[in-house]
């Protein structure tokens, strides 16, 4: 089968052709999930309300994005007569770059064997993988901000002032959350810590789990979906930023929107449940000194791995169940949660995500250091240690919360008065 | 190539900095000065500074910009019917300050020539040591052994400052 030469910079034209093909695949997927995921919103909702949903274009409505997209396409373009038409322009333009660009260092399979070479399924395997992706995100806000402020409008004005103000408090979260992973990777290359998760013998979500709570909290503030829609918030902002757009430019913002869920989805699942590694060892496979490895044998020799078309077939659906589920949950909790009042949005930012995960990171990095300084290596047991741990603080986090005795129900003995809820 | 992609960078990075002087409302200026950031980006990746590529997009204009974008939308600055900038006499000192900044820093670096590359262990080449540490390593290890006492007396001092900004604002009610 082919050649076990990775196709990389070096080789000028193959590498051309490689990358192009697949881009335009990846930004086709990604678009058409985002259609779809549109779809499945409306379904979900209409599921969880006890409705039908659309229904009517398409056998099961599944033709009902096109419609909609045609007619997005189709709508008059309005420009409101005071908003400033550059700026109005240039919004939905920044909100929608950043958030497809990101998928780029997202790796979402297993390297793909040809007879040309082993094509690594990673469109841009740069060096500092997250780091690139934390950058991007925080770029998304300007498209919101800018398109609220040129909209001359109270509202879309004040929805951009809220989304700039909740995107710089949550990205300190979502930092902080994310040292938990980089720790434990000891390197911030996205293939890298999905190589380092199948080293260790379980994905980081057990090992790390208040790490992915407090990261899937900061995600959905970033991605501003429900509860954390404040810059949306029909009940108090007619729609926010994007009241003064229409057709096909709110149509971006949209897009923009799902997109970014998309990313997020795809994050959680690469950072946190492996990315394309499916359980058990037979699909394992990382860098190791230039040469693909699947594992060391008994002697401690490297043995080269097995490149099928098949794994990296089964490892890409992986990806995309564990990516699909987390856009699930993503539809899931926005019929399911009401929307945070925005003091309280701030005051979750500052007061419970920071504080936690930097006392959490210290926790962590503490028991890492004695686990070392043990002679435990890492592997299996070193992993357990650390979920142990980690599931200690979860369980502290999950209660300090709880103020309202939800978890603990009537058994926890405190009678919740309505004064008491609405504080 | 990549001279053709300095030149695209360097020129983009100059014509942003030039925007942001001589922009006409506040907004633009702030555009242009994210443009300028992203192109100076742009420029570590090509010295193959990807980490210092990251932060500057993340610490400048991913966050210092959306906190001036912030106080721009929230002082409702940036109307064609009134000029921002008060009177003759700031707009001198503005460029009193700046110049004076720029001649410290050339004074600094301008005798010994190429003082900063000096600074760098000779013999020790930058591609070894990324080879060995990574692309982090190479700027956490010293930052973390070396300087660690001077970094953490940074954060100290960035502290006191915000504890102190805090202070004299609230001291009015």
């Amino acid at each position: 089968m082919g050649s076990s030469h990775i196709i990389g910079i070096e080789d000028g034209t193959a590498y051309f052709l490689v990358t192009s093909a697949k881009i335009a695949v990846m930004f086709g997927v990604v678009m058409i999930t985002v259609a779809y995921t549109t779809l499945a919103e409306r379904r979900v909702s209409a599921f969880i309300q006890d409705r039908l949903g659309p229904n009517r274009v398409g056998p099961m409505g599944l033709l009902q994005p096109i419609a909609d997209g045609l007619k997005n396409l189709l709508k008059e373009e309005t420009l409101p007569a005071s908003a400033s038409r550059l700026y109005f322009l240039l919004g939905p333009m920044l909100a929608m770059i950043p958030a497809l660009v990101t998928f780029a260092v997202i790796p979402f399979a297993a390297p793909l064997p040809t007879p040309w070479g082993v094509v690594p399924m990673v469109i841009a395997d740069v060096p500092i993988g997250v780091l690139y992706i934390l950058a991007l995100s925080s770029l998304g806000v300007y498209g919101v901000v800018i398109a609220g402020w040129a909209s001359n409008n109270k509202y879309a004005f004040l929805g951009g002032l809220r989304a700039s103000a909740q995107m710089i408090s949550y990205e300190v979260g979502l930092g902080l959350s994310l040292i938990a992973v980089l720790m434990l990777a000891g390197n911030v290359t996205l293939t890298e810590i999905v190589s380092r998760q199948q080293q260790l013998g379980i994905w980081f979500a057990l090992p790390l789990s208040l790490g992915f709570i407090l990261f899937l909290i900061c995600a959905f503030a970033e991605t501003n979906r429900l509860p954390f829609d404040m810059p949306e918030a029909e009940s108090e902002l007619i729609t926010g930023f994007h009241t003064e757009y229409s057709a096909m430019k709110f149509s971006m913002f949209f897009i923009a929107e799902y997109a970014h869920m998309l990313t997020a989805s795809a994050l959680m699942a690469t950072l946190f449940f492996g990315g394309w590694d499916l359980p058990g060892t037979w699909d394992d496979m990382y860098m190791f000194q230039g040469q693909l490895i699947s594992g060391f044998g008994a002697n401690g020799a490297p043995i080269a791995a097995t490149l099928t078309v098949w794994k990296s077939l089964a490892t890409f659906l992986g990806f995309a169940l564990k990516t699909g589920f987390f856009l699930f949950l993503y539809i899931w909790i926005r019929w399911t949660l009401p929307r945070f009042r925005y003091d309280q949005v701030m005051e979750l930012g500052w007061k419970v995500i920071i504080p936690i995960s930097l006392g959490y990171t210290m926790v962590l990095a503490a028991t890492m250091l004695t686990l070392y300084e043990a002679g435990v290596e890492y592997g299996f047991t070193f992993g357990l240690v650390l979920s142990v741990v980690s599931g200690l603080c979860t369980l502290g986090f999950v209660f300090l919360l709880d103020k309202g005795g939800t978890i603990g129900g009537a058994a926890s003995g405190k009678k919740v008065t309505f004064e008491q809820e609405i504080l | 190539m990549d001279s053709l992609i300095y030149f695209v960078l360097a020129s983009v990075t100059v014509g942003g900095a030039l925007g942001v002087v001589f922009g006409r409302s506040p907004i633009a200026s702030l555009l242009f000065m994210i443009a300028s950031l992203g192109s100076t980006a742009g420029i570590y990746v090509m010295l193959e500074a990807h980490f210092l590529a990251a932060i500057q997009i993340i610490v400048y204009a991913g966050a210092i910009m959306v906190l001036f974008l912030f106080v721009i939308m929230l002082l409702n600055l940036g109307h064609d019917y009134k000029r921002d900038i008060r009177g003759g006499l700031a707009i001198l000192f503005a460029f009193g300050v700046t110049g004076g900044i720029g001649g410290l820093l050339a004074s600094r670096v301008m005798p010994e020539g190429t003082l900063l590359l000096n600074s760098y262990p000779t013999g020790v080449s930058i591609d070894t040591e990324i080879a060995e540490k990574g692309i982090i390593g190479v700027i956490a290890e010293p930052l973390f052994n070396e300087y660690i006492v001077a970094f953490e007396f940074t954060g100290v001092l960035l502290f006191v400052a915000i504890v102190g900004a805090l202070a004299l604002a609230k001291r009015s009610d």
